[in-house]
């Protein structure tokens, strides 16, 4: 399956420059008797939505919020696997949550691999939204989906365990890990073989504070939350999707395996929490050791 | 003694196909055709029997032609094809039928291929990426004929799983593209304006008509047992279907699309069935793994089936000029003469 990882390896189109004929997706297989008539795509669009293009084209546009805006600083990247699978799993924060993009973005500048993001369906529900987050690597989080992806493809897959309960919680509650769901998400690391590779985050917080939560309104229009966010507050309309320039500051913790064989039937539920609850653990404890060590929100 | 096998459907493009796959191959003796009218090509050696959509006579047949095989390709899975209560009558009470006859006490039926259609997966937001054969459907059926082809794929499950003498293959079919074989969404994909849902750009996934007769013979001959999903590998995004079809992508709102397309639907403009309207949202992937591990080997993949759709499509513009082409051949005996004439009928014999 290595050749599914093509987008990783593939050159880089310099900006200005014609863009070349993406290769030849992966998809062919080798055919016998009638020859198929040349692979007639167009764009690079591969079996899960995502376009390495439009990522190229993403990452241009994301980079100056990255640096200038987030000013990102990892510690620790060079934990996450260069080959293979590996599930990073990170707290998430704000409103909108920006762990996710300065995730991916940071991973996939610096390891120069595709990194999917396991999230929410209900993306997948808005128009134009979510053809853009299907494109720019988001894939609905389900246990099929991941083990797929990890086990199958051997690709990065990020998913929050906490879900919606952490960027729909309070400001005051910031730095508070939530429940990690059923723990599924190492259950599902288990099954595919892959390490956990845990990513602490501290800034997310900040870059836009949930000041009050309005449950009923996110039910009427089918939402998972419907926050009122600071940013709200002082900038207006503009403050529902614009981000504080809080300092966000990444730390890779050590990856995790669980030293069970891959692909069992079942796994004892005992041990998935265990292990999820472990997990949970270590990334709040280095949570409040980032916290201690940070003199500013602004300025990290 | 060779096999003998029967084929439903023998009058529609794709079970014609079949027909004349299994007629070429010379450890199939006997070949016969099941349909509900004109055959749409013409047969070297196979005999076509005429009946009711219902299949009521097949027992009859079944009894008097002691066919061991049966290929089951007749179930719809477009609703554009027929109305809602023809759908349940072909889908459902023709399968029934066609068990039935296999069921019977002195059977001679040893294998059974069915041809069902990926719409049983259905198409939602939650769905994950790929369904493999043993993937659940996510939520529950909406639409008639995805309704009629879950109950008829219950039925021959609980067929398998009462008559452990016969070989049961289920082949779940994406959606085709061929010549004449065209799914709802191939049947817009001809036209010059195709329909989407504003906002949406969903990954599908075709497969080519040959490669589809194919397997039904792949598995027919190898008397493989289980279901299997057969689609061209890859997921493309509609957009780039139409781009490669050279039709124009026309907008539909997000919100009750089927109801702003109606008056254009009534014109033949478009065709909307209900059960398209969550695939142009969401699509669909297939795995399939399961059929390639078997041994078969795919002519197409999904981009090389639109792609060989788009130039059959192009061709048949430049016919259109040249007038409607007769079918290959018309074949007229029903199932009386069958019985009365019968190559394929075993005598009892005289002792």
């Amino acid at each position: 399956m290595s050749s599914r990882r093509a987008p990783a390896q593939r050159p880089r189109a310099s900006p200005g420059a014609v863009r070349p004929r993406a290769p030849k997706p992966a998809y062919g297989r080798p055919a016998a008797g009638a020859t198929p008539p040349e692979d007639p795509r167009g764009s690079d669009v591969d079996e899960w939505g995502r376009s390495e293009r439009a990522r190229e084209l993403a990452r241009r546009i994301y980079g100056p919020a990255y640096s200038a805006w987030f000013r990102a600083e990892w510690e620790g990247i060079d934990k996450i696997p260069v080959t293979g699978g590996a599930l990073l799993v990170g707290n998430h924060a704000g409103a909108i949550p920006s762990d996710a993009p300065v995730i991916m973005h940071g991973v996939e500048t610096h390891l120069r691999r595709p990194v999917y993001a396991l999230a929410h369906y209900w993306f997948r529900t808005i128009p134009v939204v979510g053809t853009w987050w299907s494109r720019l690597g988001g894939v609905a989080a389900r246990p099929d989906n991941a083990y797929r992806l990890l086990h199958d493809q051997g690709q990065l897959a990020l998913v929050f365990p906490e879900g919606t309960k952490g960027p729909s919680k309070r400001y005051c509650e910031r730095y508070q890990l939530r429940r990690f769901g059923r723990g599924g998400f190492v259950e599902t690391a288990m099954r595919a073989g892959v390490p956990v590779v845990p990513i602490a985050i501290v800034g997310s917080e900040e870059t836009m504070p949930v000041v009050w939560q309005l449950p009923r309104l996110a039910h009427a229009l089918g939402m998972p939350y419907f926050p009122v966010t600071a940013n709200m507050l002082v900038l207006g309309p503009l403050g529902t999707v614009v981000p504080f320039p809080a300092k966000l500051r990444l730390r890779v913790l050590d990856p995790v395996t669980f030293g069970v064989e891959a692909d069992q039937d079942r796994y004892p539920k005992s041990k998935v929490m265990e292990e999820s609850e472990r997990i949970r653990q270590t990334m709040q404890a280095a949570l409040y050791d980032m916290l201690s060590r940070r003199r500013s929100v602004w300025f990290g | 003694m060779g096999r003998r096998v029967l084929v439903t459907g023998a009058d529609t493009h794709l079970g014609g196909r079949v027909v004349q796959r299994l007629e070429a191959d010379s450890g199939i003796d006997v070949v016969l055709g099941l349909g509900t009218g004109d055959p749409k090509m013409g047969f070297e050696r196979a005999e076509l029997v005429r009946s009711d959509q219902t299949y009521s006579t097949l027992s009859r047949i079944v009894r008097a032609t002691r066919v061991d095989t049966v290929v089951h390709t007749s179930l719809i899975a477009d609703s554009t094809q027929a109305p809602s209560h023809t759908i349940h009558e072909v889908n459902v009470i023709g399968t029934m039928n066609l068990l039935a006859a296999a069921d019977a006490a002195d059977s001679s039926v040893r294998q059974l291929v069915v041809r069902s259609s990926g719409v049983v997966y259905g198409s939602a937001a939650w769905d994950p990426a790929t369904f493999a054969e043993d993937t659940p459907r996510t939520s529950a059926p909406r639409t008639d004929v995805e309704r009629s082809l879950i109950e008829a794929e219950a039925l021959v499950r609980d067929f398998a799983d009462h008559t452990p003498s016969t070989v049961v293959a289920i082949l779940r079919v994406a959606d085709v593209l061929g010549s004449d074989v065209a799914s709802a969404i191939g049947k817009n994909l001809s036209r010059p304006l195709c329909p989407y849902v504003l906002g949406f750009d969903p990954l599908l996934q075709f497969v080519e008509e040959d490669d589809v007769v194919r397997a039904l013979e792949f598995v027919t001959r190898h008397r493989l047992a289980g279901t299997y999903n057969v689609a061209g590998a890859g997921r493309l995004p509609l957009s780039e279907v139409a781009a490669i079809c050279g039709t124009r992508l026309f907008p539909l709102p997000p919100v009750r699309p089927s109801l702003a397309i109606a008056p254009l639907v009534h014109l033949g403009i478009f065709g909307l069935p209900p059960e398209l309207e969550a695939l142009l949202r969401y699509g669909r992937g297939m795995d399939t793994s399961r059929l390639v591990a078997a041994g078969f080997v795919y002519r197409y993949t999904s981009s090389g089936a639109v792609q060989s759709f788009a130039s059959f499509a192009r061709s048949r513009r430049l016919r259109k000029g040249a007038g409607r082409q007769p079918a290959g051949c018309l074949y007229e005996h029903d199932v009386e003469q069958c019985f009365r004439h019968p190559p394929s009928v075993v005598q009892p014999s005289g002792d």
